[in-house]
């Protein structure tokens, strides 16, 4: 009796090693050499990790679901190039956790839209998006102004992501709600530690018309108006030997 | 692990593919074809067909 | 108070264990409320404390009253009959949810409200495609894995209670996650939005589904296991370890809803839709097949056409699937070689897919007339003709340069509801369909002419949902292409979102036409449960002839 239950566990457990076989050496021969190829991620000059106030508007564009309608990922086909601008690099979004690439564009691709309308036109256009663009059938996003930005935890969501691999370093954890505060402040100095830590680049203001408060619609706008400015593709050969891919 | 060239890596994972799964397929046919399995599989065909609507096992 | 709970001498061990495990459940997910500083998480630790502290009582009173002792010698139908309801509850909800989001897109000024940020449609499409995929396919796998690992190895259920935790763990994973979807909880993972903590509620349901699966196979008088089984099994390990990669990820505390992926950009994306694209070869296919290797054969009383073929179906299909993923990746930023290895993958995943659907197809040879006289055999064959013509689709467009054209279109929606609502829905209804007169005892569905109603407003609805997609998704990828004879481009992009209004209130339509359907069927089965028993009048009378006549001897 014991005996012929053990066959019968053998059976169901060479069916069950089998198909665990099978099933991971295709999973691992596709995705283990993205992490030891060098060439999987090209060299470029620019990227850096987002801003405090960024990373919080990128969690609310995360928390939006805007992936489900938005990609942010262009392809290099000819239309594309000449509608959204250059084709997307994996280097862009090497510090994205998680990615958001989208799949499917029910809006416009927004990996380049940083920079490409003003702060107001967002404002309006999330506000409600058919007083600006009247075929839209993007939601109303009018909440966000009305809704005070929650960064209790911004150090520790900025904490958790270097132990994921985005490299901030001691005075960025340490300063991250000063720097957040400080970048949506249009009184603040332009020569604030926020410019000292993330660069000189980074966009201080107010983003969304209401200087007196953080609001969630700040955060999201900051994070739009960053999208796709980091590289400078004057510096980026894609012909060069390294960026074979 | 710079040792790793784009090309060695695309023709492992294409090259590698294409045998494993051949290997893989083989086993698989010689595995349905063998003699010897025949009944068995004729007798398994026709185990979802006998009577068993009701709750006694 | 313990006197009243403590479980009656013989309650069996498994009863016990999973006592133990809501009660500490219970007073875990009571500490996480009570000291929580995210809000989001104490509204998920109250539905948490909820469910458990309802399911400690329930499993007190039946403790007390001496249930939850199982019968070695009858097949544990209950947790199918639970399963049943769940799936079409879920299916009505799912396709609603469905219908709504839809109209959003076609009437955006009526179907969206500006002070109810829980209603936009990034917050709902995930509970229409986790409500479609996973709360009603995945209650359509579990229990008819149930009905037919029990029925194929003539065996009861490994576990006791243990079945009742997967089905209502299952559920609680549901509930959790789709209301955290709604209050703006997710991982942003298409297909596994669910946070950290949801995802490891999953886990340990799911293992708890792997080994009563394989507990039963284990008890089996069979020394072979049919092939429906395999492909159940390999549905449910595959999840597993894809789940288990996919959702590797760093809380940002212990006790808060947001954690950041373990992976970053390329990696991440590849990790995604390896996951994303294996979620339908393994969820929406593997484990439906399983189905159909079950269910058609039985149906029409005929052994299924080629066993041998059925073997070398799973191995190759199980094999090529994995490989698949990169083709939703084409033209990115993914390295080349990897575009170049799925998309062949891709188009191999043809061949076994057609032998699947051959198998299943050709099962009817000598029963052809069954399509005319059987509502619930047509509805599986339609299911199984949707199932080839997705998959030949599914090939196609992950070619390249098919794929340039219909990347981020309608067409992908299209080609995905054509397998969901086409192969997975009718499969699942015929299946449902099978299963209610044999789980209430009844010898007949009470109305075939509803079936067949169901069957014509479905299939309408359908086509009219997969060609609207088609129509708009191919103009729209032509429209973003087209150039003016001076160069420039010839749309903005709205325009293209103009030109698919028609398109969108078809679809609207054909989806609710879809739902209509679902309606009438559980109209139909909750009538069919209704009619009077017709069974057997066991097991007395299983027992008492065998002494009758020897009596009369």
């Amino acid at each position: 009796m014991w005996k012929s239950h053990e066959k019968f566990e053998r059976h169901s457990l060479i069916l069950l090693i089998g198909i665990i076989i099978v099933v991971s050496i295709g999973g691992l021969i596709e995705i283990s050499p993205l992490f030891y190829l060098e060439s999987t991620i090209e060299k470029v000059d620019g990227v850096r990790p987002y801003t405090p106030l960024e990373q919080a508007g990128r969690d609310i564009y995360v928390r939006e679901g805007c992936y489900l309608c938005h990609s942010q990922m262009i392809r290099p086909l000819r239309d594309e190039v000449e509608r959204y601008g250059h084709y997307s690099l994996a280097a862009e979004s090497m510090y994205d956790h998680p990615f958001q690439w989208g799949s499917k564009r029910t809006g416009p691709d927004l990996a380049r839209v940083g920079g490409k309308y003003s702060d107001n036109w967002h404002v309006d256009h999330l506000t409600n998006p058919r007083s600006v663009v009247p075929e839209s059938n993007m939601p109303p996003y009018k909440f966000l102004a009305e809704t005070d930005l929650d960064y209790r935890n911004i150090e520790q969501r900025l904490r958790t992501l270097r132990t994921v691999g985005v490299p901030y370093t001691d005075a960025q954890l340490t300063h991250a709600r000063e720097d957040l505060e400080t970048q949506a402040d249009p009184f603040a100095s332009q020569r604030s530690g926020l410019k000292q830590r993330y660069g000189a680049k980074a966009n201080q203001r107010d983003f969304d018309g209401h200087p007196e408060q953080v609001t969630e619609m700040d955060a999201l706008i900051a994070y739009l108006q960053v999208l796709g400015t980091m590289v400078d593709f004057r510096t980026y050969h894609a012909d060069s030997p390294e960026n074979l891919r | 692990m710079s040792g790793l060239s784009y090309e060695a890596v695309a023709r492992f994972a294409q090259q590698g593919g294409t045998i494993y799964f051949g290997l893989l397929f083989f086993a698989g046919v010689i595995y349905a074809l063998w003699p010897r399995h025949k009944a068995q599989f004729q007798r398994l065909a026709q185990l979802p067909l006998e009577e068993d609507d009701g709750d006694h096992v | 108070m313990t006197q009243l709970a403590a479980p009656r001498e013989g309650a069996s061990f498994d009863a016990v264990a999973l006592y133990i495990f809501t009660g500490v459940a219970a007073f875990l997910s009571l500490l996480a409320t009570a000291f929580t500083p995210d809000p989001l998480f104490r509204a998920q630790g109250y539905m948490l404390l909820a469910a458990f502290v309802v399911a400690f009582a329930a499993m007190s009173l039946a403790l007390a009253s001496g249930k939850l002792r199982s019968d070695p010698t009858r097949y544990a139908d209950g947790v199918i009959r639970a399963g049943v309801i769940a799936t079409m509850f879920w299916a009505i909800v799912g396709l609603s949810v469905g219908v709504l989001i839809a109209s959003q897109l076609s009437w955006p000024s009526t179907f969206y409200f500006p002070d109810l940020p829980w209603l936009n449609f990034g917050r709902l499409r995930p509970v229409h495609t986790s409500g479609v995929i996973f709360a009603f396919g995945g209650n359509a796998l579990i229990c008819t894995s149930f009905w037919v690992v029990q029925r194929t190895c003539k065996a009861r259920l490994a576990g006791g209670v243990w079945p009742w935790f997967v089905f209502w763990g299952y559920q609680l994973f549901i509930v959790l996650a789709a209301s955290g979807y709604v209050m703006g909880i997710t991982q942003s993972r298409e297909y596994a939005e669910p946070e950290w903590y949801v995802d490891l509620w999953l886990t340990i349901v799911w293992v708890a589904y792997l080994l009563v699966f394989l507990g039963t196979i284990w008890k089996r008088k069979e020394p072979h296991i049919y092939v429906a089984n395999w492909f159940y099994l390999a549905f449910i390990v595959t999840i597993a370890l894809l789940h288990l990669v996919n959702n590797a990820a760093v809380p940002v505390g212990l006790l808060e809803t947001k954690s950041y992926s373990a992976f970053s950009g390329v990696q991440d994306a590849l990790i995604q839709w390896w996951y994303g694209h294996n979620a339908v070869g393994f969820f929406l296919t593997a484990g439906f097949l399983g189905m159909m290797y079950y269910f058609v054969p039985k149906r029409v009383e005929r052994p299924v056409y080629s066993y041998r073929l059925s073997i070398v179906h799973f191995w190759s299909l199980i094999f090529i699937y994995i490989w698949a993923g990169p083709h939703h990746l084409h033209y990115t930023a993914l390295p080349q070689w990897a575009q170049t290895l799925g998309m062949t993958f891709s188009v191999m995943l043809w061949m076994p897919s057609w032998g699947g659907m051959i198998n299943g197809l050709m099962t009817l040879s000598g029963a052809w007339d069954k399509l005319r006289t059987d509502p619930v055999v047509r509805m599986m064959v339609a299911a199984i003709a949707f199932y080839g013509m997705s998959t030949f689709e599914g090939p196609l467009m992950s070619i390249r340069t098919v794929n340039a054209l219909s990347h981020y279109t309608d067409w992908t929606i299209g080609h995905v509801h054509s397998g969901a609502l086409g192969w997975v829905g009718f499969i699942s209804f015929g299946a449902v369909y099978c299963l209610v007169p044999w789980l209430w005892k009844k010898d007949r569905l009470y109305s075939n002419a509803l079936v067949e109603w169901h069957f014509w407003i479905a299939t309408t609805g359908l086509l009219l949902y997969i060609a609207a997609m088609w129509v708009s998704g191919i103009s729209e990828g032509l429209m973003w292409r087209e150039y003016t004879p001076q160069g420039y481009l010839a749309n903005a992009f709205v325009e293209t979102v103009a030109a698919k209004h028609v398109e969108n209130i078809i679809r609207t339509i054909g989806g609710l036409m879809y739902l209509g359907g679902a309606v009438i069927m559980s109209y139909n089965l909750w009538r069919t449960i209704r009619l009077p028993s017709t069974a057997k009048a066991e097991p007395e009378a299983a027992v008492t002839p065998a002494p009758l006549l020897a009596a009369a001897e």
